[in-house]
């Protein structure tokens, strides 16, 4: 097997193996992955050609509704993004094998699903700003998205405490199924609660705008070309943190391997050369 | 043994250590007094205090509710007797209920002081018809919140950095009882015109939410500790 | 024109994150890829 350096600097191969750099040209792209990233490109295209062109403006929201036309994709990314979480994160739990490549996926999910949540937050806000006359309004969806917002900023420090990969995992995918418990108990509680407070006709919460013909046709473009990115970028991340965790392993065993070949210089000046048994010091 | 006598045993040993050291009493108790205090520091006018009285009640208790469960934990890990339990062959689903028992019976007195100062300090009255509310929210808030608190103390037990990782973990999960305790209870003592009746649906809401997270802990708490 | 403002600013945040985020991740996972083999690439 070919030898690699796992800190990133210099060294030298010990096997006959061909020059280094030729066997490291692959990145985290594929076939697959350019031809997806190709039709990611061309939908949002044509988003923005259906979303600020053709569609027609709003009776109510006049043009302010175009903003619909990229917010509502990028929730639907983040719902689909936990979602995925989710279920990836089962898939690490009940069965025996607990594979890690369902935890990288889980993680990779979950950070592209907070992005986008804080993106869906900002655009929003702007579109309440014209709508509604206000940045942020404590109606039951804005509430319950800013509560998994944070709720998945915690997953994702969780997934950072350090540890075993398999520690990580299991602690993530606990959390990652506790948190979908969550959520629909968070949608009735803060819903029963807003419900309370509807009545005000100025500024209609629910913003729900009667949608017809293009416009639903340029909302249906956007869901379309985020889901194609989502995608897109939950390949890249989970094989980006498929190499991550194999770095950090490598960096473990190769610590472990000088830490034995000092115990091995140190041990053959004073006796015969016979390695003392140091099987103790692998069990972690 | 079965495993509801080992809770048992759990949360009595749990309640003699709190006894013994009298840590809740001499140090959570005055720190959630000192924070009904300062509400009204921030939130000047008299009118303001009376309105959100029960808001505050449970965000004293949220509060509390961190440094409770910290302290829980802390007394199985600095001995490391969280795992020495666990070798020893205890059921996990023992231990999760065991500590959530002793917490919940923590939360409980802590809530009722709550309610107390509440009384003394923002003009509360407690009127008849609202007594058996106020019981049932106090006890099923509790039940929920002791789950939720368990369980997180335990995924953050012996964790570097825990201290930090517990209010964000735990707030976000709890905002349902927040939600639900506070309106029940507005209801209960008659908060700008709420009448007992609208209590109850926000009751439901709390014992549904002690039931989802009282069994998902019990499950979840042994792969948790299990490192 | 103020609504034209916001509506153009939601367009360009947007696919401002989505071009950063994707080129963040696409750039990382290269650095990654210069230190590890081919054949531990199990997509490759």
């Amino acid at each position: 097997m070919t030898t690699f350096d796992p800190t990133g600097t210099e060294s030298v191969p010990v096997t006959s193996a061909p020059a280094p750099h030729d066997s490291y040209r692959v990145g985290t792209g594929t076939r697959a992955t350019r031809v997806l990233g190709l039709f990611t490109i061309v939908s949002m295209g044509w988003l923005v050609v259906f979303g600020l062109g053709f569609s027609p403006a709003d009776r109510d929201q006049d043009e302010a509704v175009r903003i619909l036309y990229v917010h509502v994709p990028t929730i639907w990314l983040a719902y689909l993004a936990f979602v995925v979480t989710a279920i990836a994160s089962a898939l690490y739990l009940f069965p025996k094998a607990h594979s890690l490549g369902w935890d990288r996926l889980a993680g990779a999910s979950a950070e592209i699903g907070v992005a986008f949540v804080a993106v869906t937050l900002v655009v929003g806000a702007l579109w309440g700003r014209l709508t509604w006359g206000v940045f942020w309004q404590w109606d039951a969806r804005l509430t319950l998205t800013a509560l998994l917002f944070v709720s998945y900023i915690g997953y994702l420090a969780v997934r950072r405490l350090g540890g075993t990969h398999e520690q990580r995992a299991r602690r993530s995918a606990v959390l990652g199924l506790l948190i979908v418990l969550e959520i629909p108990l968070l949608h009735f509680s803060v819903k029963l609660w807003r419900s309370l407070h509807q009545g005000s006709t100025l500024t209609d919460p629910s913003g729900d705008v009667k949608m017809d013909g293009l416009m639903l046709f340029s909302l249906f473009v956007g869901v379309i070309a985020f889901t194609l990115l989502y995608v897109w970028l939950v390949l890249h991340r989970t094989r980006a943190m498929a190499m991550e965790d194999l770095l950090d392993d490598r960096q473990l065993d190769s610590a472990l391997e000088a830490r034995r070949a000092e115990a091995r210089i140190d041990a053959a000046p004073e006796s015969a050369p016979e390695p003392a048994p140091e099987v103790g010091t692998e069990d972690r | 043994m079965s495993v509801w006598k080992i809770t048992w045993l759990i949360a009595l040993k749990d309640l003699r250590i709190e006894r013994r050291s009298r840590v809740i009493t001499d140090q959570v108790l005055p720190f959630a007094g000192v924070t009904m205090l300062i509400f009204a520091f921030a939130l000047d006018a008299d009118s303001v205090l009376e309105r959100v009285a029960p808001g505050l009640i449970w965000l004293a208790t949220m509060f509390s509710l961190l440094v409770l469960v910290q302290r829980a934990f802390s007394i199985e890990t600095d001995d490391g007797a969280l795992d020495a339990m666990r070798v020893a062959g205890v059921d996990a689903r023992a231990i999760y209920l065991g500590k959530s028992l002793s917490l919940a019976v923590q939360l409980l007195v802590l809530e009722v002081i709550l309610l107390g100062a509440a009384i003394v300090l923002y003009a509360q009255t407690v009127p008849l018809d609202g007594v058996v509310l106020l019981v049932v929210t106090l006890l099923t808030a509790t039940c929920g919140l002791a789950s939720v608190g368990t369980l997180y103390g335990g995924l953050a037990a012996g964790i570097r950095g825990r201290e930090t990782l517990l209010p964000l973990l735990t707030l976000p999960a709890v905002a349902p009882v927040l939600i639900g305790a506070t309106r029940a209870v507005e209801a209960a003592l008659g908060t700008a015109g709420a009448v007992v009746s609208d209590g109850w649906p926000w009751v439901g809401l709390l014992a549904v939410f002690a039931v989802a997270f009282g069994v998902g802990g019990t499950l979840a708490f042994g792969p948790l500790i299990d490192e | 024109m103020e609504d034209a403002g916001f509506i153009i600013g939601s367009y360009l945040l947007t696919f401002g994150v989505v071009a950063l985020f994707s080129w963040r991740v696409v750039r990382h996972g290269r650095k990654l890829a210069d230190r590890v083999p081919d054949d531990e690439k199990y997509w490759a």
